[in-house]
């Protein structure tokens, strides 16, 4: 009697845990279907209000009252300056940084607090570090609201990504192929340059491209440095006035006419084309790298 | 099996034409009462001997016994590792190279190592070779392309590879990859070659491939080999030491260890009673 009870019971509980299981995994597909379905949408409707409006004098005019005669071109360029240099100030600041955090920095209570900083560089507000280029690269260092001072500022906020990303990488090179080298006569800096680098690299520029793709997207520090909804011309050197895509948007976005929203809408296909081609370029390294050490 | 006899008999008449002139020898590295701590534990307590010039010399022991921490003192690999040092004094040649002075750099291209897991570089079979070089700063083309051949020849390795030279030297089998690593250390000419566990990672083909190369290098290489395999020390080492607990038990000619060895512990350990 007492046996075929408990037998019962665990029947039950097997049955109540299938279910949940069931259940777990329903609820599991409609969460990842809800963030699906919101992006098609958004992006469906996006391209809706925006496709017909991108032609290639659209990409070319520049900035105009009338909503038909209104291109992104200065903000494009502005856009593209701000990449450009971004990538040379942070890419080599920031390898550099996770370098020395990896492979020189004594291990101690210095680069402890170094380390749990630089994690929490990477949660500060993006507007906070829009002030912080104010203060230093517009004021102190006389830069003025020009694309050099936004891109330094840019490359502010992402060098924690890049630096968290540069040093996993690093950590991910197998010891045996340091070990290699060095038998063979290395010096620490070769065995870096030659071996590690070249075997984290793939890591590496997925993490600057990620990163970069996000600073391209980055309005509010931006707006906070300086840079203007309306520049006559594309920038043409470090320190002209500038504008960016999302500036841009933004601006469009707050205009009454019914065409300006429609640029909006066209100007948002751009950026997103732009921050998918570097996605893209950054999913192609990490499975080419991946791929390497399989 | 015939191949392996053939061998024997070509090291045994080796081996006495060996014997006279062995005592005036000098030997090729002189350890004197080496101590080695990791932290408060210590690995190596007080190991003192003389290793013989092109003779391969093997080191037998239970898995944890200090083997490995002792090979890689002599091409200062501890000095990476967390916690390490030591005591006592290794000369390579009569020079101390635990001294203040010495290039560690310079030492690793006279004492090269071939570790337990091949490890090639992710790189073609030709950059791996050519690595040790181009480091040293060879860039000339030629005399490139003539030692990477001469070290894969000497590695027994150039036919298989020879038309793939730029091939990913990952795409090797296991074996080959394990010679191209033997080539990749001959490549920059050392003096001595220190191989830790080569061929536990590999089929017994590869395996026999390696011993074959390790008998036709001691001509002109000393080398060194931890092994954890009875056979292949008494089949390929000159002399074996047998270590255990970081203590050095004893140290002769392989024959002599594998048939009448002085210590019980030594005895016990070769017929596989323990370990
Ligand atoms: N990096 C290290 N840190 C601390 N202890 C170590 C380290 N490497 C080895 N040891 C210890 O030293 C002893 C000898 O190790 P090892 O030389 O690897 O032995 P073997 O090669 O004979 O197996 C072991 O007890 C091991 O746990
Ligand atoms: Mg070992």
């Amino acid at each position: 009697m007492v046996s075929e009870k408990n037998t019962n019971q665990i029947m039950n509980k097997i049955r109540v845990n299938r279910w949940k299981d069931q259940l777990f995994k329903v609820w599991g597909v409609a969460c990842t279907l809800i963030g699906l379905i919101l992006l098609v949408v958004f992006i469906g409707d996006i391209l809706i209000d925006g496709i017909m409006r991108i032609d290639w004098g659209f990409v070319t005019d520049l900035p105009s009252r009338k909503p038909e005669k209104a291109g992104v071109f200065t903000a494009l360029m502005g856009s593209l300056w701000v990449l450009v240099l971004t990538t040379f100030i942070a890419f080599p600041t920031g390898v550099a940084a996770a370098i020395y955090l990896e492979e020189y920095a004594k291990k101690g209570r210095f680069s402890a607090i170094l380390e749990i900083n630089i994690s929490n560089l990477a949660g500060v507000p993006s507007i906070i570090y829009g002030l912080l280029g104010l203060e230093i690269f517009v004021r102190i260092l006389g830069l003025g609201a020009s694309v050099l001072a936004g891109s330094l500022t840019l490359s502010l906020l992402i060098l924690p990504i890049i630096i968290v990303a540069t040093r996993e990488s690093i950590k991910a090179v197998p010891k045996t192929i340091r070990d290699a080298s060095y038998a063979l006569g290395a010096s620490k800096w070769q065995t870096i340059w030659n071996q590690i680098l070249p075997a984290a690299s793939g890591g590496i520029l997925t993490g600057v491209i990620l990163s970069l793709s996000r600073a391209v997207g980055e309005t509010a520090p931006l707006i906070v440095v300086g840079a203007l909804a309306y520049v006559p011309f594309a920038p043409g050197h470090p320190l002209d006035d500038f504008s960016v895509l999302p500036i841009q948007i933004f601006n469009w976005i707050s205009r009454p006419q019914h065409g300006f929203i429609e640029n909006a809408a066209a100007a948002i296909i751009i950026l997103l084309l732009v921050t998918f081609m570097m996605n893209g370029v950054a999913v192609y390294y990490r499975n080419k790298w991946q791929k390497k050490w399989k | 099996m015939e191949i392996v006899a053939t061998r024997n008999t070509i090291k045994t008449v080796e081996n006495t034409t060996n014997m006279e002139s062995e005592e005036c020898q000098k030997p090729k590295i002189s350890i004197k009462n080496v101590k080695v701590w990791y932290d408060d534990f210590q690995a190596i307590k007080g190991i003192s001997m003389d290793i013989k010039p092109n003779a391969v010399t093997a080191f037998i022991g239970p898995s944890g016994c200090g083997k490995s921490t002792f090979l890689r003192l002599f091409n200062r690999m501890n000095d990476y590792v967390d916690g390490f040092s030591m005591e006592g004094k290794i000369k390579i040649d009569g020079s101390n190279i635990y001294k203040k002075k010495i290039h560690v750099e310079e030492l690793r291209k006279e004492v090269g190592m071939v570790f337990q897991k091949p490890n090639p570089f992710p790189k073609s079979i030709f950059e791996n070779v050519a690595y040790g070089l181009k480091i040293q700063g060879i860039t000339d083309k030629k005399l490139l392309a003539s030692r990477v051949e001469k070290a894969l020849r000497q590695a027994d390795l150039w036919e298989e590879v020879k038309n793939d030279l730029k091939k990913s030297a990952l795409a090797l089998s296991g074996g080959q990859q394990q010679r191209l690593c033997i080539a990749r250390t001959l490549a920059v000419e050392p003096s001595i070659i220190l191989m830790d566990e080569p061929t536990s990672a590999l089929d017994p083909i590869s395996t026999a491939k390696i011993e074959d190369l390790i008998f036709e290098l001691k001509e002109k290489y000393t080398i060194i080999i931890v092994t954890h395999n009875m056979q292949q020390a008494s089949r390929i080492s000159d002399y074996t030491a047998f270590f255990y607990l970081g203590e050095l038990v004893e140290y002769n000619k392989t024959n002599t260890i594998f048939t009448k060895p002085e210590k019980k512990h030594t005895e016990n350990y070769i017929t596989g009673r323990f370990g």
